[in-house]
């Protein structure tokens, strides 16, 4: 209850609003400011030689004590400066398996002729990157946030903020960017070998005697000839790998969801599937895939691979969904 | 430097121990060998592990250290508290710190009591070199700060100086309001401790043969004097201060206990009005022209008519006096004070009792007599120095019939005597003669070199008259100053001497300088304060009014500077070329075919064409030239002048 409360509080106080889409300009009604604990410590200190100051009526003593006072006051105008104007945009995110780290790269474009030092971007408030923007120049910072389920992330309300120059304010805006991550689901480790490879229509086991134009590799199978396994790899400790040759026949591996032991879950199956179609693809294999409702069509290659781990990712999932939050602010 | 526990690198480390080095440097001199001995170790030691990387010494080492650094302080001073044992332990403990100082919080905590170290400093200098010196330690300080605030790409040491000047320049405006307006109360706060107010030098209630020609050698400012109308004549200028009853045959001392207050002079001769603001001396007396009228507030004109302060004067005060100058007093004496002023302790100067005996059988009348002696002082070619012989047992008989050189104190102290053993009630009056015109700011300079003591004696029609014996060896003292009056050979102070006129205009112009720095920044009282507000038309100041006041000028100043801080960050739009275009948009946004936000601009024509085909000549020329001018190369200034002549053309 309590938590719900303040939690609509600061979505009122700092006009939470949801994604935005294009850049975000940091105007003056976005960015917040307060004291830090050295800010405190600092007034602390002033405090006492103004104290000390009148006791011994040491009038150099209120010039510094004014000058110091003065300058701290000031600090808010810096640091506020050093932040504000700026223009924050999500630029792109390679996709990353569920429980890494997703990386958002954010743009960060300073219009005005001042420097802005050491800018942070936190999505959690713990871990920060700095950037430097330079004067009518732009930056960009990767934030780093974890991926922990399959499906589209959002980096979430991302806080920029800075201290700089003198340390004694903490000024901060959110941002939350428009921009999102694919997460593929975790590949299962260890995985399950992969389904033998059904023959295409038509077609015998072998054809021919092409055996001399090898064309790949691929993990070895039980009941591949011997002869084929490349032994020199398998020295090398790159596991068993069976040669393949042109005149072979083109065998035609599915990566079939019915395949899976009925016993498993969805997310299971999912995580198997995406072992399977990074070992195919890591032997340079032909594949395509089934799911309920949803079939990839034979192919190789890098944008297989990407289309399988897509079609993973996204299988049965809903909207986007924002990355976990840390709420309250310092 | 970005997070607070984020460790300090080596050039932060440096950074640091120059800042606290500049601060405790001033200090040195005052503080026992050791602990600058032990401060310079400690920061040398802290400056080596930040080299070399190597961990700090853990807290076990320093504990017992500290410990040990505090007994030595407590041995030193015989206190852990006042002013001097407390800055003593400061800098123990802030060069202990740095053997603690490992992450930017550490770091910053380390500034902030660097900052503080410099107001320790004006403990014992407040002048306008010290000022400077601080100023720069605080630019330093701060940029120091300012350093450790920068982000991974560091810019070297001077971009962080030029970043923290500009900051300071910025904090000015405010400052001069803050210490302008913020309202003044007189300290202190609280009991100062004993030693607050130690080393100040200047006239003592007791004198002996030497004591105030050692104040002759200080060229130190006792006070300045401003007059209402035109300065008096240098001779009538006899500062009163300290005055001397009681002699114990070498040393003379000063009353201690009160007399009741002098009854009313019959005040007459020229009057004097005059304003005094006096260095502080740690005694009570106030000086005043002969004869003060009255006192100023918490002070008290004593029987003997000298002005005394209820507390010492421990910091520059300011008073106001008035004086008529040559106003007889004391005609009614008590019989009791008359008394004293005969005393001499017995058996001493034996020979000077027994002449001055002979002479005053010779001469009965009191005023022939004191005539006589006078006389007797120019004719027997004594001399007037700064560097007299040593007297003995009996120094009066020494300096009249033996060694016949002396200075002021000499003469006075010789005439008192031989006044009192003729049965001629006198007494010593010490205070100062003269002083130098600074003709730049129309005041007078009284130093601790016009030092002087002169005498009183008491004659039954007229009461006390000031006769001033060294007038008689040494008539250019009075009428000229103590450089014109003592031998060329004597070690007077160098700028007392007049001898170098450009040196002495440029020695007046710094006393005015320092005497506006005195009575602006460091005498800037309560008193000072509503004086001001009154001369800029606030007559009756509360603290309420002036915060209100401070309020409203801290906003103002701040918004001048937020204005111009927020118009570097600020996005500019000077491209004519996309002002001309905007204004081709809003023509048409106001016959409802506004731009989409999303759209470009050949889009934008192409939708127009359909909405208003009558437009489409001047829309596709203006969006052609738009485009070249804007995405293309080789669009000159000639389309541009085409550009902004179609739009101002345009008509939808």
């Amino acid at each position: 209850m309590y938590a719900a409360l303040k939690n609509r509080f600061a979505a009122w106080l700092f006009q939470w609003r949801g994604p935005e889409s294009g850049p975000i300009v940091l105007v003056q009604r976005r960015v917040f400011i307060l004291p830090t604990r050295q800010g405190y410590a600092f007034a602390v200190v002033l405090l006492l030689m103004l104290t000390g100051s009148i006791n011994y009526s040491l009038g150099l003593g209120f010039v510094l004590t004014f000058l110091l006072g003065a300058l701290g006051v000031n600090a808010m105008i810096y640091t506020f400066r050093n932040l504000a104007n700026l223009r924050v945009a999500g630029g792109r995110a390679q996709p990353v398996f569920a429980g890494d780290i997703a990386r958002f790269e954010i743009h960060l474009e300073n219009p005005g002729t001042a420097e802005r030092h050491a800018i942070g971007l936190t999505p959690d408030r713990k871990e920060a990157v700095y950037v430097d923007v330079p004067a009518r120049g732009a930056a960009a910072a990767v934030v780093g946030v974890a991926a922990p389920r399959r499906g589209w992330l959002r980096p979430g309300r991302i806080t920029l903020f800075t201290r700089f120059p003198l340390g004694l304010y903490y000024a901060w805006a959110y941002c939350e960017l428009d921009t999102q991550c694919l997460v593929y689901p975790r590949p299962a480790s260890p995985g399950l070998p992969l389904p033998p490879a059904s023959c295409g229509a038509g077609t015998g086991i072998e054809r021919g005697q092409g055996q001399e134009d090898f064309s790949g590799l691929r993990p070895y199978h039980v009941g591949d000839s011997p002869r084929h396994i490349a032994w020199k790899l398998a020295a090398r400790d790159a596991g068993l790998l069976t040669k393949q040759f042109a005149g072979q026949a083109e065998a035609e591996l599915w990566l079939d969801w019915a395949r899976l032991p009925p016993a498993m879950g969805v997310e299971e199956r999912l995580s198997h599937l995406a072992r399977w179609v990074l070992d195919a693809h890591a032997a340079g294999l032909a594949y395509g895939m089934r799911l309920p409702g949803e079939t990839v069509e034979l192919a190789a290659g890098d944008a297989q691979r990407d289309r399988c781990l897509k079609a993973l990712a996204l299988f049965e999932s809903a909207a986007p969904r924002p990355a976990t939050q840390a709420m309250g602010h310092d | 430097m970005t997070e607070s526990g984020q460790a300090l690198a080596l050039r932060h480390v440096l950074c640091l121990l120059a800042s606290l080095a500049l601060v405790t440097v001033p200090h040195a001199p005052r503080l026992p060998w050791w602990i600058g001995a032990l401060a310079a170790a400690l920061a040398a030691w802290r400056a080596y592990l930040g080299h070399l990387r190597l961990a700090l010494p853990n807290r076990w080492l320093l504990l017992p250290l500290a410990a040990a650094a505090t007994v030595g302080v407590y041995l030193h001073y015989r206190t852990l508290f006042g002013r001097d044992a407390g800055v003593a332990l400061l800098v123990v403990m802030l060069a202990l710190k740095l053997l603690e100082t490992r992450s930017l919080r550490d770091g910053m905590l380390l500034a902030f009591l660097s900052y503080f170290l410099i107001v320790t400093n004006f403990f014992y200098s407040q002048s306008i070199p010290t000022a400077l010196y601080m100023l720069a330690c605080t630019w330093f300080i701060t940029a120091t700060v300012v350093s450790l605030h920068y982000g991974r790409a560091e810019p070297p040491f001077t971009a962080s100086l030029r970043a923290a000047g500009s900051m300071l320049a910025h904090a000015a405006p405010l400052t001069l309001a803050f210490f302008l307006l913020f309202p003044r109360v007189q300290g202190p706060l609280w009991g100062l401790p004993h030693d607050a107010y130690a080393g100040v030098s200047g006239l003592s209630d007791t004198m002996t043969p030497g004591s105030i020609s050692n104040l002759i050698l200080s060229d130190a400012v006792a006070f300045r004097v401003r007059f209402e109308s035109a300065n008096p004549a240098h001779r009538h200028l006899y500062w009163r201060g300290p005055v001397m009853w009681d002699f114990d045959g070498r040393t003379w001392s000063a009353s201690r206990f009160f007399h009741s207050p002098p009854e009313p002079p019959q005040l007459s001769g020229e009057r004097v009005a005059y304003e005094i603001t006096i260095e502080p001396h740690g005694k009570r007396w106030l000086f005043a022209l002969d004869l003060p009228a009255a006192a100023p507030p918490r002070a008290l004109v004593s029987s003997d008519f000298q002005v005394l302060s209820l507390e010492p004067v421990n910091q520059r005060m300011r008073y106001e006096m008035v004086s008529y100058l040559g106003s007889a007093h004391g005609a009614q004496e008590r019989r009791l004070a008359l008394r004293r002023a005969l005393q001499l302790p017995p058996g001493s100067n034996p020979r000077t009792l027994e002449y001055a005996r002979a002479l005053r059988e010779r001469f009965p009348d009191d005023r022939e007599y004191i005539n006589q002696v006078l006389a007797q002082f120019r004719a027997q070619n004594f001399l007037y120095t700064l560097s007299p012989a040593l007297l003995g047992e009996h120094p009066v008989d020494d300096f009249l019939f033996r060694t016949r050189e002396g200075f002021c104190e000499h003469y006075a102290s010789a005439f008192v005597v031989l006044m009192r053993a003729a049965g001629i009630p006198a007494r010593v009056v010490t205070g100062y003669l003269g002083g130098e015109v600074n003709q730049l700011g129309n005041y007078i300079i009284v130093r601790q070199s016009d030092a002087h003591a002169w005498t009183e004696v008491w004659l039954s029609d007229r009461g006390w008259v000031r006769i001033d014996p060294t007038a008689a060896v040494s008539p250019l003292r009075v009428d000229a100053g103590i450089s014109a009056a003592v031998p060329r050979t004597d070690p007077l102070p160098l700028l007392v001497r007049g001898d170098f006129e450009l040196l002495r205009q440029l020695r007046l112009t710094l006393d005015l300088v320092a005497n506006a720095w005195n009575q602006w920044v460091l005498g800037y009282t309560p008193e000072r304060q509503r004086r001001f507000l009154a001369s800029v038309g606030v007559s009756e100041a509360t603290w309420q009014t002036l915060a209100v006041a401070l309020l409203g000028i801290t906003t103002l100043i701040m918004a001048g500077l937020a204005v111009l801080m927020l118009r570097q960050i600020r996005t500019r739009v000077r491209d004519p070329v996309r002002i001309a275009y905007a204004r081709f948009c809003a023509k048409l946004e106001r016959r409802g075919c506004a731009r989409r936000p999303a759209e470009g601009p050949a889009d934008y024509a192409r939708r127009l064409e359909r909405l208003r085909p009558d437009l489409s000549a001047a829309v596709n020329a203006i969006t052609r030239l738009y485009i070249a001018l804007r995405y293309g190369a080789g669009a000159g200034p000639a389309e541009l002048a085409e550009l902004k002549r179609l739009v101002r053309q345009f008509t939808a």
